[in-house]
C-alpha cells in the first residue's frame, strides 16, 4: 500500500521529468565531462597533475583569495546600501512601492555592458564625476577612481545590490509592522524596537542576500575585466585565459572545480550555521533556526548582545536628545528618522538608476573616444552601427531571436515542473527542487566552458540550436522560480470550482487556470527572454565569429577598443529594453485592472 | 410520501499522512433534504464533503450518487454544485461569462444559455450585473452569484462549504432565509457546511454533528437541541449548565443523580444510559426560572446572585452555589428595573422533563 502510493506520487509527478532530463543531459552530464577532463593529462593518462599545479604556483591560491575578498566586499557594501532601501520598500504604501521597485531594478534589467560602459564614462580620468567634483572646487586634480579596486567595487555593487535589496524586501515584507508598534507601546523608543525586534526578525533576508550576491560575485568577470586593473583579476578570468590562449582543458577544469568547490563549500557552510530554509524566503523556518542558534552559539550570543548595546545606545541618545529639547505634547514633531530613511534610500536608488542614463548623452559625441563632457552633436556613430558592413543589425537580430526561442523552451519544460513542484507531494520534492534551480548558483563559466567542450564535439558552436539550449540551461530555473511564485498565489478552489462546474482538467487549465495566472507567465517569460539576450558568458564560448549575439559584439569591440559606437549600441539596446519592460507591464497592469 | 436516496456515503476514510481526517463514515441523504455538516475546524467535515465532491480521492469507503457508485468519479462527471466559502467566481470573468461557464461545459446553444442566464440572475435578484467582473461587487452580491452559478444548470445535488462564513451578521441572516427559500421552490437537495451552530438549526432538516473525524450525533435540530447524547453536542448546541454526578435513583420516567455537593437533582435519559453509576446532567439556561424565595418545582438550588448581564431581549443570571460552582439561567427581559440585586440570595428551579442525563464519556 505505501510503496504503491509511493510510485503512485512518482507517477503523477510526470511533466516535472522533462525539466530533470534537460538538466542531466546539458548540465550534468557536461560538468562531468570537464571534471573528467581534469583528472587526465593530454595523452589521456590519469592524473592529479592539474590539481596539484594550482597549488604548486602560488597565482591561483592568490587569486582565489582576491575573488574571494571581492565578493566580501561586494558582499558587505551591497547589504549596507540595500538595508535601508529594502527598509523604505518594506514600509511605503504598495502603489508607491510598485514605483520604487522599478527604479531599483533597472540596473537589473538594463544590459550588463550597458551599465559597465556607462561607469566607465562615470569613473574616468576626465569622467562625469571627476569633471563635476573638480567644478565645484572639491578635488583639484582628478582621483583615480577606474582600473583599480574602487572602480571593480562600484560596478560590482551596482550591478548585484538590486537582487540583495529584493531578497530582503521579500522577508522584510513578512515582518508584522504591528511588532515594532507593539514594543512602542511597551516603553521602547523607535531605535529601541529597531534594534531589538526589528532588525534580528530580518536577519534572514540579510543572510539570505547576502549569499546569492557572495555566490554570485565569484562568478564574475565583466566587471573586473573592464573596470578593474591588473591586480584585481579573478578566477573567470584565469579559466577563460587557460581555454582562450593555452587551450589546456585540463587545467580549465580543475580550476573550474576549485570555483565550484569553494561555491559549494560555503553553500555547505551556510546550511551549517543559517539552514539553507531560510534561502526560500519564508520567515517561519527563520525563525526556528535563529532560535536554536540563540540558545547554542557563541557567536549569535556576542551578536544579541551587540543588538541590544545597540538599542541601548538609541534609547540613550534618545532620551539625552529629549532632555535638551522639551517637547510640546500638543504639537505634531517632524518625523526626522522617516525623513533621514527617505535621504539615506534615495541618494542609493539615485545611484542605482542614474549612471545608466550617462550613457546617452556620449552616444552622440563628435570625439572619438568616450569622454565627458561629450563635444558637439553627430549621429555618426549611429551611422556606424546601422552602416551596410556593420555586424550590430544582424546581432541583435540573432539574439532576439535566440532570446525568444530560450525563452520559449524554457517556459515549455519550466511551467509544468512549476505547476508539479507547487502542487503535488512526492518523495525528494525537494531534492528535485534543489537540482532544478541549481544553475543559478553555478558559475555560469563552468556551464558555458563544459557546454562548449560538449558542443564542440557535435558541431553545435556558432548555431542557434546550440546556443538556445545553452540558454535555455540559464533562463529555464528562473521560469521555473517566477512561475512557482504564481502558482503558490493561485487559489486553487477556482479549478476545484470549474470542475465541480463541469470542465475536466485540460478544459479547466485552458480556460480558468492559464487567463488567471497569464500576468505571471508573460512576466516568467519577459524575465527569461532578458537573461538570454543579456547573456554574454555563454555567448562568448558558443557562438563564433560567422555567429554572434549582440553583448558578444559589443564585448569584442570592448576588448578591442572601447569607442562611442558602443555607446550608440548602448542607447539603442537600453531603448529596446525599456520597450519590452514598458509592454510588459503594460499588459501587466491590464490583466491586473481586470482581476483587480 | 416515499422519498428517494440521493446520496450514500459508506465507511468513508480519509488520511493525510498519519493524520486521520475521517474515520469511516457513513451517512444517507435523501431526495430535496437539507443535511449541514456542524462541528469545530478539524472535526471532518469539509474532508467529508470534499470526498463527496470528488476533490479529494478517499483512502476507503464507497460514494453513491443516485444509486451510482461514484467514489472515484472524476468530479465534473458527478454533475453535482458546490458553492465556495471564498466564493470561488472566476476573475478573470465576467458574471455572465461565469454563470455560463457550466452550461458552455455542457455544450448548451448560445441562446439558451442567454436565457438561462437572465433567468437565474432574476431568482438571485441581480439582474443587471451581468456585464461587470466579481471584483465590482460586494461580498453579498458575490455570494448570489456563486449561487445563481449553482442553480443555472440544476445540479440535483449541492454542496456549500460555509458559504456564508465572510459575510457580516446581517447580510448573513437574510441571505440564510435566501438559501433556504430557494433549496425549498427549487426542490434540491443541499449538504451545508458550516461551525456556526445557530446558522445549522435555522437551515437544516437534519444536522451532522462532527467530532475528531466522526459523527457525534445525527438528527432533526430539535433532537440534537433538546436530546444531545454526549457532553460534546450538549455543550456546542446552544448554552447549557453541566455536571458530574453519582446515579442514586432511577423510575420509569426519570433518574436522580447526586451531585458532588450532594444535592439530588433528576432528568429524563434514553435506555441505553439506564444502568450506570455515574452521569452528566444537563439542564439549558432558558429552562430554568429564577425565584427570590422558596419554590416547589421539580428541582431547584439555592445561593448566591453573582452577576446580571443583559443582552437586549434576554438577561442571563449567575448563580454561586455553595460549592463555588456556578450555573447560568437566561430569562425574557422584564423591565428596566430588575427587582434582582447582585448579592441576593435565590433560587433556580426547573422540571424534570427539560433536564437530560447522559453518559460522562
Amino acid at each position: 500500500m505505501t510503496i504503491s502510493k509511493k510510485w503512485l506520487g512518482f507517477i503523477r509527478a510526470w511533466p516535472i521529468y522533462p525539466a530533470v532530463l534537460f538538466l542531466l543531459l546539458l548540465f550534468v552530464y557536461p560538468t562531468a565531462l570537464l571534471v573528467g577532463l581534469s583528472a587526465v593529462d593530454v595523452d589521456g593518462n590519469i592524473t592529479v597533475s592539474h590539481y596539484s599545479r594550482l597549488f604548486d604556483q602560488g597565482l591561483y591560491t592568490k587569486v582565489l583569495l582576491i575573488t574571494l575578498k571581492v565578493a566580501a566586499w561586494t558582499t558587505g557594501f551591497a547589504i549596507i546600501a540595500g538595508y535601508p532601501v529594502a527598509y523604505l520598500l518594506a514600509n511605503v504604501r504598495s502603489s508607491l512601492r510598485n514605483t520604487l521597485i522599478i527604479w531599483v531594478l533597472l540596473p537589473f534589467w538594463t544590459s550588463f555592458l550597458v551599465r559597465t560602459f556607462a561607469w566607465m564614462v562615470l569613473l574616468g580620468r576626465k569622467g562625469a564625476i571627476n569633471d563635476l567634483l573638480i567644478a565645484v572646487g572639491i578635488l583639484d586634480y582628478p582621483i583615480k577612481i577606474i582600473y583599480n579596486f574602487t572602480g571593480v567595487m562600484i560596478g560590482m555593487v551596482h550591478a548585484l545590490m538590486p537582487l540583495c535589496v529584493l531578497t530582503m524586501l521579500a522577508v522584510m515584507e513578512n515582518i508584522d509592522t504591528n511588532l515594532t508598534k507593539a514594543a512602542g507601546t511597551m516603553g521602547a523608543r523607535r531605535g529601541q524596537s529597531f534594534w531589538r525586534i526589528y532588525f534580528p526578525l530580518s536577519l534572514s533576508g540579510v543572510a539570505a542576500g547576502g549569499l546569492l550576491i557572495f555566490v554570485t560575485s565569484l562568478g564574475f568577470f565583466i566587471t573586473p575585466a573592464l573596470l578593474g586593473g591588473a591586480k584585481d583579476t579573478m578566477i573567470v578570468q584565469l579559466i577563460m585565459f587557460q581555454i582562450d590562449s593555452m587551450l589546456n582543458w585540463g587545467f580549465a577544469g580543475a580550476i573550474s572545480m576549485m570555483l565550484l568547490g569553494t561555491v559549494l563549500l560555503i553553500f555547505f557552510f551556510y546550511d551549517r550555521w543559517l539552514g539553507l530554509s531560510t534561502l526560500s524566503g519564508g520567515t517561519q523556518g527563520k525563525v526556528t533556526s535563529s532560535n536554536t542558534n540563540r540558545r547554542v552559539g557563541l557567536g549569535a550570543r556576542f551578536g544579541n548582545g551587540v543588538l541590544n548595546g545597540l538599542g541601548e545606545i538609541c534609547a540613550g541618545l534618545g532620551a539625552f536628545y529629549d532632555k535638551l529639547v522639551k517637547r510640546d505634547p500638543a504639537r505634531s514633531r517632524a518625523d526626522y528618522s522617516q525623513r533621514s530613511l527617505w535621504v539615506v534610500a534615495g541618494i542609493v536608488i539615485f545611484f542605482l538608476a542614474a549612471p545608466t542614463f550617462f550613457i546617452i548623452p556620449v552616444s552622440f559625441t563628435e570625439e572619438g573616444f568616450l569622454t565627458w563632457p561629450p563635444k558637439g552633436f553627430s549621429l555618426q556613430w549611429y551611422e556606424t552601427v546601422f552602416a551596410n558592413n556593420s555586424p550590430y543589425p544582424a546581432a541583435f537580430l540573432r539574439s532576439v531571436i535566440v532570446a525568444l526561442f530560450a525563452g520559449f523552451f524554457a517556459m515549455l519544460i519550466g511551467v509544468p515542473a512549476a505547476f508539479i513542484l507547487v502542487r503535488k507531494q512526492f518523495v525528494g520534492k525537494s531534492v528535485i527542487f534543489a537540482f532544478l534551480v541549481s544553475p543559478i548558483i553555478t558559475p555560469h563559466i563552468i556551464l558555458a566552458v563544459s557546454l562548449f567542450y560538449l558542443f564542440a564535439r557535435l558541431h553545435l558552436i556558432g548555431t542557434y540550436l546550440g546556443l538556445i539550449l545553452g540558454h535555455t540551461v540559464i533562463t529555464m530555473p528562473y521560469v521555473i522560480v517566477t512561475v512557482m511564485a504564481v502558482i503558490k498565489n493561485y487559489d486553487l478552489r477556482l479549478d476545484q470550482a470549474a470542475w465541480t462546474l463541469g470542465a475536466g482538467k485540460l478544459k479547466t487549465l485552458w480556460f480558468i487556470t492559464f487567463p488567471i495566472i497569464k500576468g505571471g507567465l508573460i512576466a516568467a517569460f519577459m524575465f527569461a527572454f532578458i537573461i538570454s539576450f543579456d547573456e554574454l558568458t555563454m555567448a562568448i564560448y558558443l557562438t563564433n565569429g560567422e555567429f554572434s549575439t549582440l553583448p558578444k559584439h559589443m564585448w569584442v569591440d570592448a576588448i578591442m577598443r572601447v569607442n562611442p559606437t558602443l555607446a550608440a549600441v548602448a542607447t539603442l539596446m537600453l531603448l529596446f529594453m525599456t520597450v519590452i519592460i514598458l509592454f510588459s507591464e503594460f499588459l501587466r497592469r491590464r490583466n491586473v485592472r481586470k482581476i483587480g | 410520501m416515499e422519498r428517494q436516496v440521493k446520496l450514500q456515503a459508506k465507511n468513508v476514510r480519509k488520511t493525510y499522512g498519519s493524520v486521520v481526517a475521517l474515520e469511516g463514515t457513513s451517512i444517507e441523504l435523501l431526495e430535496g433534504e437539507f443535511l449541514t455538516l456542524l462541528g469545530p475546524s478539524g472535526s471532518g467535515k469539509t474532508t467529508l464533503l470534499m470526498a463527496i465532491a470528488g476533490l479529494n480521492d478517499p483512502d476507503s469507503g464507497e460514494i453513491w450518487i443516485d444509486g451510482e457508485l461514484m467514489t472515484y468519479t472524476p468530479s465534473h462527471q458527478r454533475g453535482l454544485g458546490m458553492v465556495f466559502q471564498n466564493y470561488a467566481l472566476f476573475p478573470h470573468l465576467t458574471i455572465y461569462e461565469n454563470i455560463a461557464f457550466p452550461l458552455k461545459m455542457r455544450k448548451m446553444r448560445k441562446a439558451a444559455i442567454d436565457e438561462q442566464v437572465a433567468r437565474v440572475l432574476n431568482t438571485v435578484q441581480l439582474p443587471d450585473v451581468q456585464e461587470r467582473f466579481p471584483s465590482e461587487l460586494s461580498g453579498g452580491q458575490q455570494q448570489r452569484i456563486a449561487l445563481a452559478r449553482c442553480f443555472v444548470y440544476e445540479p440535483s445535488i449541492i454542496l456549500m462549504d460555509e458559504p456564508l462564513g465572510a459575510l457580516d451578521k446581517k447580510l448573513r441572516d437574510s441571505l440564510q432565509r435566501e438559501i433556504k427559500h430557494l433549496h425549498a421552490n427549487l426542490g434540491i437537495t443541499v449538504i451545508y457546511v458550516t461551525h456556526d451552530q445557530e446558522e445549522a438549526m435555522v437551515m437544516s432538516d437534519r444536522i451532522c454533528l462532527m467530532k475528531e473525524g466522526r459523527i457525534e450525533q445525527i438528527g432533526s435540530p430539535a433532537d440534537l437541541y433538546f436530546q444531545p447524547n454526549s457532553i460534546f453536542a450538549a455543550d456546542f448546541l446552544g448554552e447549557s449548565n453541566l455536571f458530574a454526578g453519582k446515579v442514586v435513583g432511577q423510575t420509569e420516567n426519570s433518574t436522580s443523580i447526586q451531585r458532588v455537593d450532594d444535592i439530588v437533582v433528576s432528568g429524563v435519559c434514553d435506555a441505553e444510559v439506564r444502568n450506570i453509576e455515574t452521569a452528566h446532567y444537563m439542564i439549558r439556561p432558558e429552562n430554568i426560572r429564577v425565584h427570590s424565595g422558596e419554590t416547589n418545582e421539580d428541582n431547584f438550588v439555592q445561593g448566591k446572585l453573582k452577576e446580571i448581564i443583559m443582552i437586549g431581549q434576554l438577561t442571563k443570571y449567575f448563580l454561586e452555589l455553595a460549592d463555588e460552582s456556578e450555573m447560568v439561567a437566561t430569562a425574557l427581559t422584564g423591565s428596566r428595573n430588575d427587582p434582582l440585586q447582585q448579592g441576593d440570595q435565590i433560587y433556580f428551579g426547573w422540571s424534570t422533563r427539560d433536564a437530560r442525563i447522559m453518559l460522562s464519556s
